[in-house]
Formats: structure tokens, C-alpha cells, sequence
């Protein structure tokens, strides 16, 4: 184990965390303003990865593709919250987890329908091998790409919510609703456009993530799970608390697959070391949620004060 | 034959004595809705255009094949058996993809002597103590891939080789099966989750430990993300990654594409075998459905051929089993992969082949065989099975 070795896992922990936080910070908005639990919210990230790979053999080109995606979900989540998810802010959690957990199922027959079981998003030629940052340490361009457009988005994020109108109207939607509400502010488009903005960012997630993963129909289900883990860690309807808690499961979970296999083969016998070390490791993320709810039942950064 | 031909025919098959069916039933029940849905698709295509092929017979007899989806589910898998052996009366029983699957609905076909003919899985248990008279392999033992590539591994010298695998069941016996046969030094034995997407954790660790082979055991979308993103961090210049053979087929070099050049695998089959079956099967496979067959597409073909030579072996009298049984054993068709015999236990003896990915004359990525690593090769549980 060497420095180098430890750099590079920290370099993938915050690549892996910058994109759990392009979902979770939808999630969490959606969770935090309308107080409605989307299920369906790993679906756009499935939908933005499957249109993003239509648009890039479309276009031929692989910036332009993800640029019009993102436009493009956006579109698709606005049309899904007008026709069926407005009807259920005004149900309880179980009422709008069944009808989300539906949507999932019936947008992805729908997806295998249009697309196939899987879709292809190939890597741009230029960026698909390493680069040299150090010596002995070749990282992915592809990743590096990633960690950027990441910082970006979370940065372009950052402002809208602090320094425009439209995040004030957002942030004091998530702090109290009944109070914005009483103050006259147009509910009902602010959670159109916020929904449609969780959609866009959705994309942004899908489609970088495309190249690297596979595109294929379910993709969003397992990551859904990270990231509602990291919209509970960071407090519900906190962005920046989302940049945090994304970057900490990140790192986390990166950290555990990388050194809690070692760390136990330095106590145990290899065979032990090689059952318990991944199964350790995958309980991590969850350790470290249970942890911070023992400390901060609210989470980090609790939008409602 | 026209209908009247065909009555004709069957009075006097009735007339002389002989109880040959009026036509062969099959059930096929396999894993089509899902992330792992190529798979089971690729077998039931194969399968269906061998019955086409044949005019829409199995062994001189019209054939009806019901298709069922498991869902990727075992109970769902089960339940589908159970309506084809008991409501439909089904003849033979085939198609799963997946060990478990097949291990919960098998038990019903046994009970009811059905014949369960594998086009894929074939899990150790079945070879061995529990070796059933009813089931016949028309793949691989599950362990023959990763022996082989561990013998190829053997071959090349490698001394420190790395393996990964999912962390359940079949991943612990493959990596146990490529140990088997591997004579050098295990740099690590790395398990992951399964169903894992991202490995760029475990790529830092290969990295890291500068093993001289890599070898992993990655079934379905998680080997598509291995490969993708072993290429991407520059570790395919420096260390030889080597798969199973359905570990890098037509269904993972569509989605992953060049990235998959010059990938080495061990396998039965591959596209370019030069016989006469083959030709004539990946031609076919190719003008039906507009893509190339998969190893998973060339079972399907098998399974059909097998069950078509076993009832040609006993002149479509399917009633009698035992007279089945030991036409099915004798494989007598022509298969893809060549020549091959049923070993005691019903599971092929067969050569398996060192594959690398290349192009082909139309600049299409293809396996192409490059080597034999074992020949006539059984499987390391036959010793168990008490079956004669």
C-alpha cells in the first residue's frame, strides 16, 4: 500500500461522490420542498442515460448528445410531475411510494419498449485512456472529466440557490412551505421547475455515468438507494448538505472496498479476511448513516431549522 | 407433408404397431425481461431457429415449443414448469440460463420423468452426488470455462495472477475451478458485491499489485463495466486480462466495442469453428436476426439438435423414456462446437479452446480461436455420481 494507491482511491471516491450528488440533489429538493418521497427519480437518471445515447449517435458528437439530453429529461420529468405526481403531494409517504415504485416498473417496460433491454454510449475517443498526474499515477481522463463537470455543476448550483431569486423561493420553500405559501409564492410552478431541474440533473448523472457503466434498463434502482443514504446523512432538502453526505459515501465506500479487505488480512486468516472484508465493506456507507443520525437525527445540514 | 399425407402417415405408424407421438412438446422457460435478458433471448433464438430450420420438426415429429419468462426469478421459473409438465404435457423441458433458477424448477421435471435438457446451466451438485438420469447437458459443466482458462494461465507461465468475482455461490466456484487447473501463485482473491457497477476501487488495488494475469469471473452487465473501465484506467497495456468465454461474447462486445480487442477467453465454441454445422448455423443465425450468434446462441442450436436426434433416435415413440434416454446419450447430431460424448453423468466430454477478440473479414469484433487448452475434457465430479 503505497500513497499513491491511497490518492487514487480518494480521487475515485470523490468521482463516484460528485455524481451520487447530481441525484441526490434533486432527491433532496423534491424530498425537502414538496415533502414527496420520488422512487422514480432513478428512472430519469435511466431515461437521461438511454436519451443521451440516442442524441450522441444522432448528433456524432458526444458533448452536443449529453447538452440536448439534458433539455430533453428535464422535459420528461416536468411532463411527469404535471400529469401524474402532482396529484400526490397531498397523499401520505406510502401512498406516493406505491405510485412511485409503480412508475419505475411502468417507465421501465416502457424504456425496454422504445430502446431494448440495453443501449450503447461509447466513451469519446480522445478521453478514453489514462493520464500521467503523477509519477506512477495513470487516472482515467475519462473520470478526471467527471470530477470537473461535477465540481461545475455543484458550483453553478451553489449560486442559483444562494444568489438568485429563484433559489430564495426554493430555499424558503424547503425551510417552511406554509409560510412561502402564506407569503404568495407561486407553489405550484416552483415545484414544476424544481422538479424539472432535479430531471436535468438526473441526466447530467446518467449520462456521464453512461460510458462507464452500462446503459441498460434498472440502472437507476440500485443507485436510488446510495441515494437516498445520502440525502439522510446530509439533511432533507439541504443541497449543500447533499455535496457532503455524496462526497462522504463516496469516499467511504470507496475507502471500505479498497482497504477493509487488507486491513483484515493483517488480523485474519486470508479466508476469513476475503468473506468478511467485502461484506464489511458494503455495510459501511450504512454504519457511517446510523452513525450520523445517532449525533444529528436531522442530518448535517437540516434545511428546517 | 400436407395434412392428409400427414394422417396417412400417422394411421399407418398406428397401424403397424408403433406408439409414435403425433407430434414433440417443449417446454422452454428462461430468463427474458431484465438486465440479464441477452442471455436468455440469445438460447431461445438459437434454439427456435434450429426448429425452423428443420421445418418446424424435432426428430421427424411437428414441434411446439412454449416459451415461458422466469423473470430472473426461481419461484416464477418454477411455476412455469409446473404449468408445462402438468396442465400442457410437455415432452421435454429446457431453456434456463441461470444455475438457481434451474436448480428450483428442475425437481419437478425429475418427479414427473420428464427430460431436462440444459442449454447452459450445469451446476456441480447435478454432476456429481446428485446426477439425475433425466438431465442432460448440451453446454458445459459450470466449472469448465474457468479450468480452462486456468490452464491457459498454467500455459502462458503466468506466476502471480489476480481473480475477482462476485461475492456468491458460482463466483467462489469459478474462482475455485480456475485454481484448479492454475499452478502459479494467487496474488489476491478479490470478491465484490454482486451486481456491482463500479469497480474503480478494485482497479486501483490491481494496479497496485502488479499482478502478471488478471482473471475475472463477471457474469452479464458487471464484466461490461469491468472491461470499460479496466481500459480506461490503462491497465490493459500492462496486464493480460483473461474471461470466460461468455464473458466476452457478441452480447458484451456490442455494448463495450473495441475496447474488447485482443481479449483472450476460454471457451466450446466459437463463431469461426470451420464445419460444416457451424457455417451453416451462424449463416442462418446471421440472415433471421441481423446480428452474430453468442456461445449462448449456439447452445440454444444444440439443444434443439440433441432433442432432435433423440427422438429420431427412437422414431418418435417419446412415450417409451428409457428408450429416449439412451438415444439422447448416444449424440448423435451434428454440434456446432464439433465433435463431443456424454460422460457417465450425462455432461459432455469436449475440448474447450483458447479465444481472442478480433476482426473479421468485415472489420466486425469476433472471437477467433487460436488454441486448444484442454481435450476431451469431463468434469471433477463424475466420480460422485452413481448413475451407470
Amino acid at each position: 500500500m503505497s500513497w499513491i494507491l491511497i490518492l487514487e482511491q480518494s480521487l475515485n471516491g470523490l468521482q463516484f461522490g460528485l455524481m451520487l450528488f447530481l441525484l441526490a440533489a434533486g432527491l433532496t429538493l423534491v424530498f425537502g420542498i414538496m415533502d414527496m418521497i420520488n422512487l422514480a427519480h432513478g428512472s430519469l437518471y435511466m431515461l437521461g442515460a438511454f436519451i443521451a445515447s440516442t442524441l450522441v449517435q444522432a448528433t456524432g458528437s458526444f458533448v452536443a448528445g449529453v447538452l440536448l439530453a439534458i433539455p430533453a429529461t428535464a422535459a420528461v420529468g416536468i411532463l411527469l410531475e404535471v400529469s401524474v405526481l402532482r396529484t400526490l403531494y397531498a397523499r401520505d409517504h406510502l401512498s406516493q411510494v406505491l405510485a412511485t415504485f409503480a412508475l419505475i416498473l411502468i417507465i421501465n417496460e416502457l424504456t425496454r419498449l422504445a430502446w431494448g433491454s440495453d443501449a450503447a454510449l461509447p466513451m469519446p475517443q480522445a478521453l478514453s485512456g489514462p493520464v500521467e498526474l503523477l509519477p506512477g499515477l495513470r487516472y482515467p481522463a475519462y473520470r478526471l472529466v467527471i470530477i470537473a463537470v461535477g465540481i461545475l455543476v455543484a458550483l453553478l448550483l451553489f449560486i442559483l440557490v444562494t444568489k438568485t431569486r429563484v433559489g430564495m423561493l426554493v430555499r424558503a420553500g424547503a425551510s417552511n412551505r406554509e409560510m412561502a405559501l402564506a407569503m404568495g409564492v407561486d407553489i405550484k410552478t416552483l415545484f414544476t421547475l424544481v422538479f424539472g431541474a432535479g430531471a436535468a440533473l438526473c441526466a447530467v448523472a446518467g449520462a456521464m455515468l453512461a460510458p462507464l457503466f452500462a446503459v441498460q434498463v434498472g440502472m437507476g434502482e440500485n443507485i436510488l438507494i446510495l441515494a437516498f443514504v445520502v440525502i439522510v446523512i446530509g439533511g432533507i432538502g439541504s443541497i449543500r448538505g447533499a455535496l457532503v453526505g455524496a462526497v462522504l459515501v463516496g469516499i467511504v465506500d470507496t475507502i471500505g472496498r479498497a482497504f477493509l479487505p487488507i486491513l483484515f488480512g493483517i488480523f485474519f486468516q486470508p479466508r476469513v479476511a476475503s468473506a468478511a472484508g467485502p461484506a464489511i465493506a458494503s455495510v459501511m456507507i450504512y454504519l457511517l448513516m446510523a452513525v450520523v443520525l445517532f449525533f444529528r437525527p436531522q442530518g448535517l445540514f437540516p434545511a428546517r431549522g | 407433408m400436407t395434412s392428409r399425407m400427414f394422417v396417412l402417415a400417422l394411421s399407418l405408424a398406428v397401424a403397424s404397431g408403433a406408439q409414435a407421438a403425433s407430434k414433440v412438446k417443449v417446454g422452454f422457460i428462461s430468463t427474458l425481461s431484465g438486465p440479464s435478458a441477452a442471455l436468455g433471448v440469445d438460447i431461445r433464438d438459437g434454439f427456435q431457429l434450429a426448429v425452423k430450420m428443420n421445418g418446424g420438426k424435432l426428430g421427424g415429429l411437428p414441434a411446439e415449443v412454449l416459451v415461458g419468462d422466469d423473470q430472473f426469478k426461481p419461484d416464477v421459473g418454477r411455476q412455469i414448469a409446473e404449468k408445462y409438465i402438468r396442465l400442457d404435457k410437455v415432452d421435454f423441458l429446457t431453456g434456463f440460463v441461470f444455475s438457481n433458477i434451474m436448480l428450483a424448477a428442475v425437481p419437478v421435471a425429475f418427479e414427473a420423468r420428464i427430460i431436462y435438457v440444459s442449454p447452459n446451466a450445469a451446476p456441480s451438485p447435478l454432476a456429481g452426488k446428485q446426477c439425475n438420469p433425466y438431465f442432460f447437458v448440451a453446454s458445459w459443466p459450470n466449472d469448465a470455462y474457468h479450468e480452462a482458462a486456468g490452464q491457459h494461465a498454467t500455459n502462458k507461465g503466468y506466476k502471480n495472477a489476480y481473480l475477482i468475482a462476485p461475492n456468491y455461490q458460482a463466483g467462489k466456484d469459478s474462482l475455485a475451478g480456475f485454481k484448479r487447473y492454475y499452478k502459479g501463485n494467487v496474488a489476491a482473491e478479490v470478491y465484490t458485491q454482486l451486481g456491482q457497477l463500479d469497480y474503480s476501487a478494485e482497479l486501483a488495488q490491481v494496479r497496485a499489485a502488479r499482478p502478471d494475469a488478471l482473471y475475472i469471473f463477471l457474469p452479464g452487465g458487471m464484466g461490461i463495466n469491468f472491461i470499460k473501465q479496466f481500459v480506461a484506467a490503462g491497465l490493459s497495456t500492462d496486464i493480460p486480462l483473461i474471461v470466460p468465454g461468455f464473458g466476452s461474447d457478441q452480447d458484451i462486445i456490442r455494448p463495450v466495442g473495441e475496447a474488447m480487442l485482443g481479449l483472450f477467453d476460454t471457451a466450446h465454441w466459437a463463431i469461426d469453428f470451420d464445419n460444416a454445422a457451424n457455417k451453416r448455423f451462424v449463416a442462418a443465425f446471421e440472415k433471421e436476426y441481423k446480428r452474430l450468434p453468442s456461445v449462448f446462441a449456439a447452445q440454444g442450436w444444440d439443444t434443439a439438435m440433441l432433442i432432435d436426434s433423440g427422438v429420431r433416435g427412437v422414431k418418435g415413440k417419446i412415450e417409451d423414456v428409457e428408450a429416449l434416454r439412451k438415444a439422447l446419450k448416444a449424440g448423435k447430431f451434428e454440434s456446432v462446437r464439433g465433435s463431443f460424448k456424454f460422460n457417465r453423468n450425462q455432461f459432455p466430454i469436449q475440448n474447450y479452446y483458447l479465444r481472442v477478440v478480433g476482426k473479421d473479414s468485415q472489420g466486425r469484433l469476433v472471437n477467433k480461436t487460436i488454441g486448444t487448452v484442454f481435450k476431451d475434457h469431463g468434469d471433477a465430479y463424475v466420480q460422485d455420481c452413481l448413475m451407470k
